[in-house]
């Protein structure tokens, strides 16, 4: 270049450091989506036509609300970065697989404009958004939230319920019945082939996307190992009390894949905005979101208590990182 | 493996555009630019005036602060002007503008010859305070005050930091390699004016002629020579002593708290240069590289010199670069001008060509606690930050340890938000500094 060209003092000043890691919001944000969608389509192949439905309607309509939203309040248009998109997909892959699709609209919309933009953006949210879109519908559709697909389980028993829901209004045996026999059980449960919410079913793609996420290191492998190991510990000791009358009769290996334990565990309790920002913390958060889950399990109305487990321990996040600091260098204790 | 220090982090170390180029020696400057104040401390005062003929190594500023560092003549010639002059740490500053006569002349009695082994401590803190030696790894603190530790702080091991961890920089590398017995007799000297024993040289292992190289000339003298994980900061005084000797340097503390001294390489050769010969610290080592320009070199360079007479000895830029650094890229300061002095703590000039910087746009904090991670002083990053915006210093420094910050950017670094965190945590610095100055 000739040297009458260079400007010379037109120079870029900043404050150091002058290099930075190629790591972005929108990488994180997109792989994690990535990791998630074999576990969606499997739900859409699984459940069919109405389920892919309810997570398109509901992906499009997260970003359409992300849109509107910073379009009107004159913010910087951040539907790029892959976080709508996110909310969309984590909402819906825990909804009913027969629900109304513009349900999950109303789903999103709560997830996006209240419990994410209302609290000040991402970032800024106490609250995973789209576990707050879920317990909004929830309280909306009672109904529409816990129909479930009728479906053929085993050779010849139709049923329309979720093995949780099983478990809890017709107890161990029943459960078992459906599916023939306790190995078959884990099998389909490991397989993703039972009935649940779209997303939350295919055990097997989901420890592989969160095993990603690990390797990636997005996620601390901490939180959906004590979170899961909670439960199942939890569930052992405790879940077989009233039918069985003893200790340690429970069925941990059908808690660990019931519900939206995995999806869960690998996705939600490692929301990184909404849980603690130190390792120590997070542990406390996963440990605490195991118990909730299995008081919820085994004592509470819901069959299933991942989601409110997960949103009670949000509240605590702000109050765990204030007591919970790292070990800074040079000072003793 | 040596045992390493928590957090820090692994950026590309670019320094393949320098690390096998030996060191060339720059020409004399038309002018040298020589600031007052070239040092953490005192400013001096200029003892020569317009028009005053001066010889190299002269004295031409000092001060009777026991914190200061004295400033010489880096060529011979006529002093044009004594005035305000761009500085490249302190925004401004004092120069002494000495015009070239092209003689290059010596001050009388330079250089001497001198045996460094019948000198008395004392003796060596005296010369090495003349010679007006800083530390050259960018810190720029006055050698003599660090060879003079109070009574009270016992100190056992003296440490050559020899770990060059910010990206790009190969002057030490160079050194090393070129002037290994100047390094050997720097450092003997100080081990001899500390009255300590142990000796530890740390080398980050990306270097790893320089480590054969250093085990070879220190071979014989009992100190050590180290090869060091390579991760940043791992030339961090802190950290340098955490992994050398496996003690903390306490929050707020020195290392002599620790009794441990800590120097640079570039400081050891001007020590031994002053002690040996009588030359006082006037010319130095650095690197200049970045993408923009041309040929990328390490060189030699004399004080005063313009960062503009360097890089057009390095062929000038090939494209508009779009940041100039002083220093390394993690702690270096960015420049508006190259016409800038080089001084005694110019470690590297970095030209920047488009996109070699890598910014991005600011978002909000999403607590990924990836800063936490890479903070080597186990600080919370984000909540400084976040504190920082909200103008809530006071917070910052009671409840999350502002002031341990040693703002070695790793933080930023590693950000996916790109959040300017040493920005926001230099700010907090300033205004309570600030606040505690107006009680
Ligand atoms: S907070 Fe300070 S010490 Fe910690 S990584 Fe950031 S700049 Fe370095
Ligand atoms: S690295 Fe950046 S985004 Fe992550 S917690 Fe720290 S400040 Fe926040």
């Amino acid at each position: 270049m000739a040297e009458e060209k260079i400007n010379k003092e037109l120079f870029n000043v900043s404050i150091s450091p002058h290099i930075r890691s190629k790591e972005s919001i929108s990488k994180i944000m997109w792989t994690v989506n990535i990791t998630l969608l074999p576990a969606a389509l499997f739900g859409a192949y699984y459940f069919g036509l109405n389920a892919l439905m309810v997570m398109v309607v509901g992906v499009l309509s997260a970003v359409l609300f992300e849109y509107l939203v910073q379009k009107i309040r004159k913010k910087p248009i951040t539907i790029a970065d892959g976080s709508a998109v996110l909310t969309g997909l984590l909402l819906t892959m825990c909804l009913p697989p027969t629900l109304p699709p513009y349900m999950a609209a109303v789903g999103s919309f709560i997830a996006i404009v209240i419990a994410k933009h209302a609290m000040g953006g991402l970032g800024q949210n106490i609250f995973n958004p789209a576990h707050i879109g879920r317990a909004a519908l929830m309280v909306s559709w009672p109904v529409a939230m816990t129909t479930w697909s009728s479906m053929t389980t085993s050779i010849d028993v139709v049923s329309a319920a979720t093995p949780l829901n099983m478990l809890k209004q017709q107890g161990y045996g029943a459960l078992i019945d459906t599916f023939g026999s306790a190995g078959n059980m884990y099998q389909a449960m490991f397989l993703g082939f039972r009935n649940g919410s779209i997303g939350e079913t295919c055990t097997v793609l989901l420890i592989l996307g969160g095993l990603f996420l690990i390797y990636k290191g997005y996620v601390n492998w901490q939180v959906p190992v004590i979170m899961i190991a909670t439960v199942a510990v939890g569930t052992w000791a405790f879940g077989g009390l009233k039918e069985f009358g003893t200790l340690f009769s429970g069925d941990p290996i059908f808690h660990m894949m019931a519900g939206g334990l995995i999806i869960g565990a690998f996705f939600m309790a490692t929301d990184m905005v909404t849980i603690p920002i130190t390792k120590k913390g997070q542990i406390i958060f996963a440990l605490g979101a195991g118990i909730l889950t299995v008081l919820i399990r085994l004592k509470g109305g819901y069959p299933e208590g991942v989601c409110y487990a997960i949103l009670l321990m949000n509240c605590l996040t702000p109050l765990i990182d204030r007591f919970v600091q790292p070990k800074k260098f040079g000072v003793r204790g | 493996m040596m045992k390493s220090f928590r957090g820090g982090i692994h950026p590309n170390d670019s320094k393949s555009y320098t690390a096998d180029k030996p060191v060339v020696t720059a020409p004399l400057p038309g002018k040298a630019i020589i600031p007052v104040q070239q040092h953490a401390g005192a400013p001096c005062a200029p003892i020569v005036a317009k028009g005053d003929l001066v010889k190299k190594g002269q004295l031409i500023a000092t001060t009777d602060a026991f914190v200061s560092a004295n400033v010489h003549a880096s060529i011979s010639g006529k002093v044009a002007d004594i005035g305000e002059y761009p500085h490249p740490i302190f925004g401004t500053c004092t120069a002494i503008v000495i015009e070239n006569d092209g003689q290059d002349e010596w001050v009388e009695g330079l250089p001497l010859k001198r045996d460094w082994q019948t000198l008395s401590a004392d003796e060596v803190r005296k010369i090495i305070r003349e010679a007006g030696i800083v530390g050259m790894g960018g810190a720029t603190f006055p050698t003599h005050v660090k060879m003079a530790p109070p009574a009270d702080k016992k100190i056992d091991v003296f440490i050559l930091n020899a770990a060059e961890c910010e990206p790009y920089l190969t002057a030490d590398h160079r050194m090393m390699l070129e002037e290994g017995d100047r390094i050997v007799t720097g450092v003997k000297i100080m081990m001899k004016t500390l009255g300590v024993t142990k000796g530890i040289v740390g080398i980050e292992d990306n270097k790893k002629d320089s480590i054969e190289a250093m085990t070879k000339a220190f071979a014989g003298t009992g100190v050590d020579v180290v090869g060091l994980p390579t991760k940043y900061p791992q030339g961090a005084e802190k950290m340098l002593i955490a992994v050398l000797t496996g003690k903390e340097v306490p929050s707020g503390g020195l290392p002599m708290d620790v009794g441990a001294v800590v120097s640079n390489v570039g400081t050891a050769a001007a020590v031994c240069d002053a002690v040996t010969q009588g030359i006082p610290l006037i010319e130095r080592v650095t690197t200049i590289s970045g993408k923009a320009i041309k040929e990328p070199k390490n060189i030699l360079v004399r004080v005063g010199t313009t960062f503009s007479d360097a890089i057009d000895f390095c062929g000038g830029f090939v494209s508009q670069p779009e940041k100039i650094i002083l220093g390394g890229p993690m702690m270096g300061t960015a420049q508006s001008t190259i016409d800038l002095p080089i001084i005694k703590g110019t470690s590297g000039i970095l030209a920047f060509a488009e996109g070699e910087a890598n910014t991005g746009v600011e978002s909000p904090c999403i607590r990924c606690g990836r800063c936490l991670d890479a903070c080597p002083m186990g600080l919370n990053p984000s909540m400084l930050s976040i504190l920082g915006e909200r103008d809530l210093y006071h917070e910052a420094k009671e409840d999350y340890a502002l002031l341990d910050c040693i703002e070695c950017g790793s933080c930023v670094y590693t950000c996916p938000a790109k959040r300017n965190i040493v920005q926001y945590i230099k700010y907090c610095k300033a205004q309570s500094r600030a606040q505690s100055a107006a009680k």
